[in-house]
């Protein structure tokens, strides 16, 4: 949990304190001293899938934020069934976007890409992220949270060791675990590899 | 400030009463005079770009009413810790906009203050009949906006980091545009009833235009220039606490379609700084108006119309 003092703070100061904090942390209690900051606070909450409590103190708002993530987990459960002994696909995946193009474009097909992986059956046996593809582990938030869903569903998720560390993304991994090239070139001559 | 007692002279061509954009003094048959004035504390980090958006924001009120811009002074406060070069660059940006107006800078005053605050102090000329208020809005009439919306959702979210405050940054752009043309091209044309729109946001703007017309208005929310990502930005919680006030003062006027969601409200009360001329026009001149906006420069949108609903606000998707 993360409590921040927002009192005194000129708007946007408190939302972007709040979004910082949830970012590191699911449960994040603000306090703030003007009806403003509270109802931009409430409306992040909304934005970022949070259930919001606020108390109403003396002169000030207490505003408990705590992000949601149950339900993201709850509908992988039809694809995690499905999946069963076909899941035996390695997917490589190379860089922080999907295709050649417009990085915007590409970035909205990777986290879509990411996502779809958890919604449908067979699910891969391994994910690998080498070169800037580690920035995705590491880096962004909504397809950490899609990761961190297909490896309790099973699915081994590796990162490039030498990546990560000449990215300098050691300290920001939070989900599956560091690999080698050794583990990397086992896992692509041992099944059918997926690159993307 | 109603509790200020107004002082009627029959020289006096608008006043308070109707909430419009700048008072307007009889001289003679031929002429009348246009007065305004306006400061705020910085927008912007820049002083340079400060300077130009306050200065812009205080000759739209001449603009809106349909005048030329005939003279400028400066208002200034300043604190003594900063240094003399940031107040230079901030009068720098106001007379580059005074000079593009083609006003003369007559001069102006500096007190010390605890914050940078700056604006101008405006006069305009216009003839007496070619007077534009805020109060002549007929039912049928259709309404046109010359800017895009958001600007102060998008300040905001500048003053959060989520954007860079650049030149080319559409809000600054905005921003920094004078309503010259704009209010050029609708004295060309002939129309109603103009207004701009600044602190009390779109809807706190039309809403005066109406009430002083004895009209009511239907807006078309889908047809409203918006600014990137604002509504993205609305919804995170970075909206400015004039919208809220914006909201309070006149919501019971206002009826929202169900699909009006909150942060499209939001965008609608959001207090813009420097923003556009809304224009109420009658029908068959509005394609006129609209492509003779276009020639110079200005992207003017028609984003409802004036019902005989006196005082009441539609807003339908």
């Amino acid at each position: 949990m993360i409590k921040i003092d927002a009192r005194g703070l000129n708007c946007p100061e408190p939302v972007i304190k709040t979004k910082k904090a949830l970012e590191e942390e699911n449960l994040v209690v603000a306090l703030v001293d003007n009806e403003t900051a509270c109802k931009n606070l409430e409306k992040l909450g909304q934005k970022l899938n949070c259930s919001t409590e606020i108390l109403e103190l003396d002169d000030d708002f207490q505003i408990t934020l705590s992000q949601i993530e149950e339900e993201v987990a709850s509908s992988l459960t039809s694809a995690e069934l499905e999946g069963g002994e076909d899941q035996n696909k390695v997917y490589f995946i190379r860089s922080d976007v999907l295709g050649n193009g417009e990085e915007e474009l590409g970035e909205l097909l990777i986290k879509g890409f990411i996502y779809t992986l958890t919604e449908t059956a067979p699910l891969p046996k391994s994910i690998i992220f080498i070169n800037e593809g580690v920035k995705l582990p590491t880096l962004n938030k909504e397809i950490k949270q899609n990761l961190k869903i297909l490896e309790e569903a099973g699915v081994e998720i590796l990162s490039c060791g030498t990546c990560l560390e000449y990215y300098n993304l050691e300290d920001k991994l939070k989900v599956g675990e560091v690999t080698n090239m050794y583990t990397i070139v086992e896992r692509l001559n041992s099944n059918p590899v997926v690159t993307v | 400030m109603r509790s200020i007692p107004e002082l009627t002279d029959e020289r006096e061509l608008v006043g308070l009463g109707t909430s419009d954009d700048a008072s307007v003094i009889k001289l003679n048959e031929e002429q009348a005079l246009i007065q305004s004035l306006d400061f705020f504390t910085p927008v912007v980090d820049d002083p340079y770009l400060f300077g130009k958006i306050a200065a812009t924001n205080s000759l739209s009120d001449i603009y809106a009413m349909g005048g030329e811009v005939l003279s400028a002074m400066n208002i200034v406060g300043f604190p003594s810790c900063l240094e003399i070069e940031v107040l230079e660059q901030i009068l720098q940006g106001g007379a580059a906009k005074v000079k593009e107006a083609g006003a003369i800078l007559a001069g102006g005053h500096t007190i010390e203050d605890d914050e940078p605050k700056y604006g101008l102090s405006v006069s305009g000329l216009i003839a007496p009949d070619q007077l534009i208020t805020n109060a002549g809005a007929k039912p049928g009439d259709r309404l046109v906006l010359t800017k895009p919306i958001g600007i102060g959702v998008t300040i905001t979210a500048m003053k959060g980091g989520m954007i860079a405050e650049e030149e080319d940054n559409p809000a600054i752009e905005a921003m920094i545009t004078l309503n010259k043309e704009a209010a050029e091209v609708m004295k060309q044309v002939g129309v109603n009833a103009c207004t701009d729109v600044t602190g009390f946001g779109f809807l706190g703007h039309l809403w005066e235009m109406v009430s002083a017309s004895k009209v009511g208005a239907e807006i078309e929310f889908g047809q409203i220039p918006l600014l990137p990502k604002v509504i993205e930005w609305a919804e995170m919680g970075l909206v400015p606490g004039g919208a809220y006030r914006n909201q309070e003062y006149i919501s019971e006027d206002i009826d929202f379609a169900a699909n009006i969601n909150e942060a499209k409200r939001d965008i609608l009360f959001d207090p813009q700084t420097s923003g556009g001329l809304l224009i109420s026009v009658v029908e068959n001149k509005i394609e006129e108006l609209i492509n003779k906006l276009d020639e110079r420069g200005v992207k003017a949108v028609a984003v409802g119309r004036i019902t005989d609903n006196t005082s009441k606000i539609k807003i339908k998707e």
